[in-house]
């Protein structure tokens, strides 16, 4: 499905306008409430983004640092160039171990590499176990929202689901579909073979990966099977634990509006002790997936600052109109229009860059200060550079036919002035279809500067 | 003081009421006002949308005209093509041209900016009856943070009204070449702003950038008696 035709599907779901509304309202004003309550908000934005410029200005140092210390700390580490390089990885760990099911705890990553289907080509049952992500896999669905992959269902549509696939009676109570589908999680973690989680971020001096969530599932994901696979983005290392410090205020204060999440757990390494708890085996596994290509260029390179709390989804006024799906990619919303171009190849997402109408609201609320924007303008002219996606015969000859006639002064009013003689309209229909569009002033501005504004000032 | 006139290719074609307010505001508040009839457009809506040769070929033009005007400022109507101005430096490469688009991008100023911050000047002396409400467009308000200086300026016009929406900070859907090459979603984003604009129950919705196009071409296809109104048209009048 195109953009345009996903939008549009969108636009015509009431259901979905309605779920979207009142979620990416209700995230917003709580983002808002957590925010005062930080002692220096602005200070810990600017610190937060330091941290992460130096990180990404050395990060094969860091990166390299931080694999010492985690196999120090028993680990054993992966690097995958790419998704499929990733999928093979993992599929080849659980196939060694012989694992039947695997149970997951909330990963854009592993979404990225598309894990899920690669697993079930093995025989492999992946099972999700945050519950927004285990409501999307009972759906058959993908996640629409970074930190809430269910944003666009309302409460009815996910009782309806419920009563359907766990033979549950229907139930408006959100308390009951919530134990309803604990109660069905928790079979599967206790058959699991392996847990499979994702890292919030990852550190260089202790080896130490540290997992932020609400649920549990998280912690019960990366404890009780006895091996835990890690799937990391290699921009996920900060250099110090002390650094955790100005994450931890900021990322769920901007993703969920919490003062801190439920969970935090910090996990080094595996168990010493038979009598400690967690798994016997830790495989941490580093991907790149074209985000080295992403260090080169300070522009595109702050893209790696993103620490995936989807507060910029929910200011988008783009984003909060049509949701997640119609951009038809892994990572939705302002941060996935720019750096799905960037993962995947710009010709495979030349539409991205121009799903904006570059307001800004982004770049407000990003904890990290990342200038959306003016990396969306940057993929823009990367675009149009590279002749990327469609074909804009018509919009390179009327930019071309633009700057020439901009160019020259005496030509633009010749132009403008034959426009205004013959009643000439752009042909507009996008416009003019539920737009009035202000026709031409009788006079231009020059016309009437020269016929005496010039003078009335001084005469 | 001396002034140079950005006027903008929009406002000298589509708007001239708001370039023409402009001179009147500025001569009323004690300046002379200079135009420079070789400027054309600022080259915003090539850089926009990733034009950029034809974008710098623009954006050269303009530092060549305004450089040596020798004008104290440049104000121009608009928050955005003013704020295309102060982008000039991340269009431009060459060190020199940064250096030359940086100097200008000093004294080029949105005219609400130019009169409260650098005149001092809240009431320029305008009379206006009605109950206005003020949009914040989105690159004046987050490119050069203006906000309080338009309301400020309407504040004072004598029998005005001002009125604030819930959601004045939001943005209208326009986006220059986004609200044609995605209408649906541009039209969405602004009937939420239009509604707000019907409930708040204002005579004018009044701002300082194109989205007046977006949002008075939608209200007048509404039917609806809501006049959307450049800044300067409010400031100019003394009726």
């Amino acid at each position: 499905m195109t953009f345009e035709a996903g939008a549009r599907a969108a636009l015509s779901d009431a259901q979905l306008r309605g779920a979207l509304r009142h979620a990416t309202t209700l995230f917003a004003e709580k983002r808002r409430a957590a925010m005062a309550t930080a002692p220096d908000w602005e200070g810990a934005r600017d610190r937060a983004r330091a941290i992460k410029d130096e990180t990404l200005l050395h990060l094969d140092r860091y990166l390299d640092q931080f694999t010492a210390s985690a196999e120090r700390a028993g680990a054993r580490m992966h690097w995958a160039r790419d998704a499929g390089e990733a999928c093979a990885i993992i599929g080849w760990i659980a196939e060694q171990r012989g694992a039947r099911t695997i149970v997951k705890s909330k990963s854009m990553a592993t979404e990225e590499i598309h894990l899920n289907a690669a697993l079930a080509r093995r025989g492999i049952e992946p099972i999700e176990t945050d519950l927004g992500e285990y409501i999307i896999q009972l759906a058959g669905e993908t996640p629409s929202h970074i930190v809430a992959p269910a944003i666009h269902k309302t409460k009815g549509q996910i009782a309806a689901l419920f009563a359907e696939k766990l033979g549950i009676a229907p139930s408006d109570d959100a308390a009951a579909l919530t134990a309803a589908a604990r109660q069905a999680l928790r079979r599967r973690f206790a058959e699991a073979d392996i847990g499979i989680s994702g890292v919030n971020f990852a550190v260089a001096e202790t080896g130490t990966i540290l997992i932020l969530e609400n649920e549990g599932n998280a912690r019960l994901t990366t404890s009780l099977p006895r091996t835990h696979i890690a799937l990391m983005g290699i921009e996920k290392v900060i250099p110090r634990f002390a650094d955790l410090e100005v994450f931890l205020q900021l990322l769920p204060r901007s993703g969920t509006g919490q003062v801190l999440t439920a969970y935090q757990s910090l996990l080094t390494g595996v168990k010493r002790h038979p009598d400690d708890e967690g798994p016997d085996e830790l495989h941490i596994v580093l991907l790149d997936n074209g985000r080295s290509r992403m260090l080169a260029a300070p522009v595109t390179r702050q893209t790696l600052a993103c620490i995936r709390c989807g507060a910029c989804l929910n200011a988008c006024p783009v984003y909060r109109q049509i949701g997640g799906h119609a951009y038809g990619a892994v990572y939705a919303g302002p941060i996935g229009a720019i750096l799905t171009p960037q993962l995947i190849g710009i010709e495979r997402a030349a539409h991205l860059p121009y799903a904006s109408s570059l307001c800004g609201a982004c770049r407000d609320v990003c904890p990290v200060k990342i200038d959306i924007p003016a990396v969306l303008l940057h993929l823009r002219a990367e675009v149009v550079a590279q002749h990327a996606g469609k074909r804009r015969v018509f919009e390179r000859l009327a930019f071309r036919a633009y700057a020439a006639v901009m160019a020259r002064p005496r030509l633009y009013e010749r132009v403008m002035r034959l426009a205004r003689a013959l009643h000439i309209t752009p042909p507009l229909r996008a416009w003019t279809k539920w737009r009035d569009l202000r026709p031409l002033a009788p006079r231009s501005f020059r016309e009437e500067w020269r016929r005496g504004l010039k003078k009335e000032g001084t005469g | 003081m001396r002034v140079s006139l950005f006027v903008t290719c929009l406002a000298d074609q589509i708007w001239p009421s708001a370039a023409i307010g402009a001179v009147r505001v500025l001569r009323r508040v004690g300046c002379s006002v200079e135009f420079d009839e070789r400027q054309t457009c600022c080259g915003q809506p090539a850089f926009n949308t990733g034009y950029r040769p034809e974008a710098r070929t623009l954006a050269q033009r303009f530092i060549e005209i305004f450089e040596g005007s020798g004008t104290d400022a440049i104000v121009s109507p608009s928050g955005s093509c003013t704020a295309m101005v102060h982008h000039y430096h991340d269009l431009l490469e060459d060190a020199a041209w940064r250096a030359r688009a940086n100097a200008v991008a000093e004294r080029t100023y949105e005219l609400s900016t130019f009169l409260v911050n650098r005149l001092g000047v809240e009431d320029v002396g305008a009379s206006f009856a009605g109950r206005l409400t003020w949009h914040d467009a989105c690159h004046g308000l987050r490119d050069l943070g203006l906000k309080s200086e338009p309301r400020r300026l309407l504040r004072h016009v004598r029998g005005a009204e001002l009125i604030e929406l819930p959601n004045a900070e939001s943005c209208c859907g326009f986006g220059g070449t986004f609200s044609v090459k995605h209408p649906e979603i541009s039209v969405a984003m602004l009937d939420e702003k239009v509604e707000a604009i019907e409930a708040a129950g204002v005579d004018a919705v009044v701002s300082g950038d194109s989205c007046l196009m977006q949002i008075g071409g939608r209200l007048s296809r509404r039917g609806s008696s809501v006049r959307a109104l450049h800044l300067a048209d409010v400031l100019a009048s003394t009726a």
